[in-house]
């Protein structure tokens, strides 16, 4: 029998009775396997990551990591898997060395492995140069990468990430990209991510789970996901101010057109080399200039759009609400 | 992979939990020797203050009265035994002084009366070690807090270490930090002259460290199940300010509970406060009682024993994300 890496069945959490934050979320990730859970802010990833990782109940239903149940099992649970959360939870007070250590301490590791192990991932993540400074003189990448290392040092089976590139810059973002390919191929470690950057969730994942409002909205590869939204997608600016959706609307081929706050067009499309020249000309023949023009595949974003109705938010809002976040934490502790 | 080679026995592993989160704590202590110094300043001060400066026996004498001035005494010789010849004269200036010593005899005999030790400092001084094991011991609370909002605490609730080392670790530490600070305390007294008993030996000193480990774990334990769904540390220093000062007032750690009415006289003979206050005591400034000492430890270990588990058990429940 195939063991599954991770299976959730009808996971479900609801916070004082009333805010239900996972509702009815069912998947199954492959042993080796990279996981994305896609969503915007406030969709329930970080809440379902808790729950696969013991920290939180679930209201209803149950989970699974490589056939031991979460709750009923959770000490083994806690045993094969490795967590990077979305907040840096490393002391600052300690150095990075002295943090890994702790960690493997919590993990029962004998010290004289685990400061192997602590010597060998502060070189895979490169902090070998900083491993006996203070945390807290850490910047955002290099804690990022601790933490990642604070995961692996249990050499765990299953690997869960939660948004492990937020805030980073994208040399940091492509160096963690790779990192994690590396786990991969090498370990073969099943990994559960969540993201809401599309082209991370495009690059690394082997399949993806779009989560919207604690639903899971559409599954599959990123490449399944895409070809089911079926179509090209054009933005076109006009010189002129009036609206003309429904000019562009009535063309043969087009399928959808949405306009912008800025005057510009999205227009979702069949074929949308052979149909632009088409939208062109009928636009001028009502006196409307076409002054740009771009065709772009599907990609996840219109994914995105397609199943939930909306464009993903703007990533960076959270960024900065997580990175003021932490400023008022230092400053309540002063 | 090869996770087999982990696997030990679970008490092993769980040791090792505990350990190296104490050890975490103890690091960070020690790398913030500031902290040590503000939790110390409090006692220093009233140990200067009212221990040193204030005369608490001058309460129990007559200033008056001591500062009388006796005229020169004539006796005449032939009621002395044997008979002399002529008067004796007493000196004003030496009947005043033993008018003085007299007096001041029976105010220190009254302080001993009363505080069961001749000087007020003593008393205070051990007083003292108590406070500063409640202020060590409730805000242990405070530091889980601090674990949650920092995120520490949940990349521990992810590990397989038991809840049980969580709690424990904390309460060690507390203890720990109180065992150090009681030493410096005890030194500080040594040099400001507090005035042991003769009972008073090395072994004396163990029994002291143990009183206070029973009687810090007891109370931290007491301040870590308060603090275990808690994310706000204003709630929690609430909760410290709101027990701290009645748990010292109504115990026998500033005064002896004979001074005090009787109602308040009630609490002080429940309070743990009073017993860790007067353990200490006994083994320090007073002629060891060992029928009282023995009810002290009694009372502390089942103080440190019943608080401990529930605080464990707590934990097992209600320490969560
Ligand atoms: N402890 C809690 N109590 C009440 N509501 C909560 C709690 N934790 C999360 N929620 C709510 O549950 C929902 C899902 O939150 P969650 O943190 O899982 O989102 P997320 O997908 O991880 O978002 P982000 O991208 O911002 O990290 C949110 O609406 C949030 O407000
Ligand atoms: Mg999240």
């Amino acid at each position: 029998m195939v063991e599954y890496a991770i299976v959730a069945e009808n996971l479900t959490k609801m916070f004082n009775g009333n805010i239900v934050a996972v509702d009815n979320v069912s998947f199954k990730v492959n042993e080796g396997e990279i996981f994305g859970l896609l969503g915007p802010n406030g969709a329930g990833k970080t809440t379902t990551i808790n729950m696969l990782t013991t920290v939180l109940k679930p209201t209803k239903g149950r989970a699974s990591i490589l056939g031991y149940d979460v709750v009923k099992n959770a000490s083994m649970v806690r045993r094969l898997i490795g967590v990077v959360p979305q907040e840096y939870t490393a002391d600052e007070d300690l150095t990075g060395f002295e943090n890994l250590i702790l960690c493997g301490d919590l993990y029962g590791i004998p010290r004289d492995v685990s400061k192997k192990l602590a010597i060998e991932l502060l070189e895979l993540m490169e902090l070998t140069k900083f491993k006996d400074k203070k945390v807290e003189t850490y910047s955002g990448g290099m804690r990022r990468r601790l933490e990642l290392a604070c995961g692996l040092i249990n050499r765990p089976r299953v690997l869960f990430l939660d948004e492990p590139t937020l805030g980073l810059d994208v040399q940091t973002r492509s160096a963690i990209w790779n990192y994690i390919k590396k786990l991969k191929e090498e370990y073969n470690i099943t990994i559960l991510m969540t993201t809401h950057y599309m082209e991370e969730a495009d690059s690394l994942c082997d399949r993806i789970a779009i989560i919207d409002h604690g639903k899971i909205v559409v599954s599959g590869t990123p490449e399944e996901l895409k070809n089911s939204v079926g179509s090209d997608v054009m933005e076109i600016m006009i010189r002129e101010k009036e609206d003309v959706t429904e000019i562009i609307e009535n063309i043969t081929y087009v399928k959808e057109v949405h306009r912008r706050d800025d005057g510009s067009y999205i227009v979702k499309l069949e074929d949308g080399e052979t149909v632009a020249p088409m939208i062109i000309e009928n636009l001028r023949r009502n006196g409307y200039h076409v002054i740009k023009l771009s065709i772009s595949k599907p990609t996840l974003d219109e994914v995105f759009l397609t199943y939930t109705g909306r464009a993903l938010r703007d990533s960076e809002e959270g960024r900065e609400a997580i990175l003021s976040q932490r400023i008022t934490l230092k400053k309540a502790r002063r | 992979m090869n996770i087999e080679i982990y696997d030990r026995s679970v008490f092993k592993a769980m040791l090792q939990g505990f350990w190296g989160l104490t050890s975490r704590e103890l690091k960070k202590w020690m790398k913030e020797p500031i902290i040590l110094f503000m939790a110390i300043i409090q006692p220093i001060m009233w140990m200067v203050l009212f221990g040193k400066s204030m005369n608490i026996g001058a309460i129990f004498s007559s200033s008056t009265i001591t500062n009388m001035i006796i005229p020169d005494i004539k006796i005449p010789g032939y009621l002395l035994n044997p008979p002399v010849d002529g008067v004796v004269t007493i000196p004003g200036s030496v009947a005043s002084e033993i008018v003085r010593n007299m007096l001041s005899g029976i105010s220190s005999k009254a302080v001993e009366s009363v505080f069961g030790v001749s000087d007020y400092f003593s008393y205070l001084a051990v007083g003292m070690i108590s406070m500063i094991t409640i202020f060590t011991s409730t805000f242990s609370g405070m530091s889980i807090v601090w674990d949650r909002r920092l995120g520490f605490l949940y990349k521990v609730l992810s590990t397989p270490v038991p809840r049980t080392a969580i709690i424990l670790s904390k309460m060690f530490n507390a203890a720990i930090r109180s065992i150090f600070q009681s030493t410096i305390i005890l030194l500080l007294a040594i040099f400001l002259g507090i005035k042991f008993s003769p009972t008073f030996s090395l072994m004396s000193l163990v029994a002291i460290y143990i009183a206070i480990f029973l009687f810090s774990a007891g109370l931290s334990s007491l301040f870590l199940a308060f603090a275990l769904r808690s994310t706000r540390h204003e709630t929690q220093m609430a909760i410290v300010n709101l027990f701290t000062m009645p748990l010292m007032f109504t115990s026998n750690a500033f005064f002896p509970t004979t001074l005090m009415p009787e109602w308040l006289q009630g609490i002080a003979r429940v309070n743990p406060v009073s017993y860790i206050t007067d353990a200490l005591r006994q083994l320090t400034i007073y002629q060891i009682n060992y029928e009282i000492l023995l009810t002290d430890f009694i009372y502390l270990t089942a103080f440190a024993t019943i608080l401990s588990t529930i605080g464990i058990v707590l934990s097992w429940k209600y320490l969560t994300k």
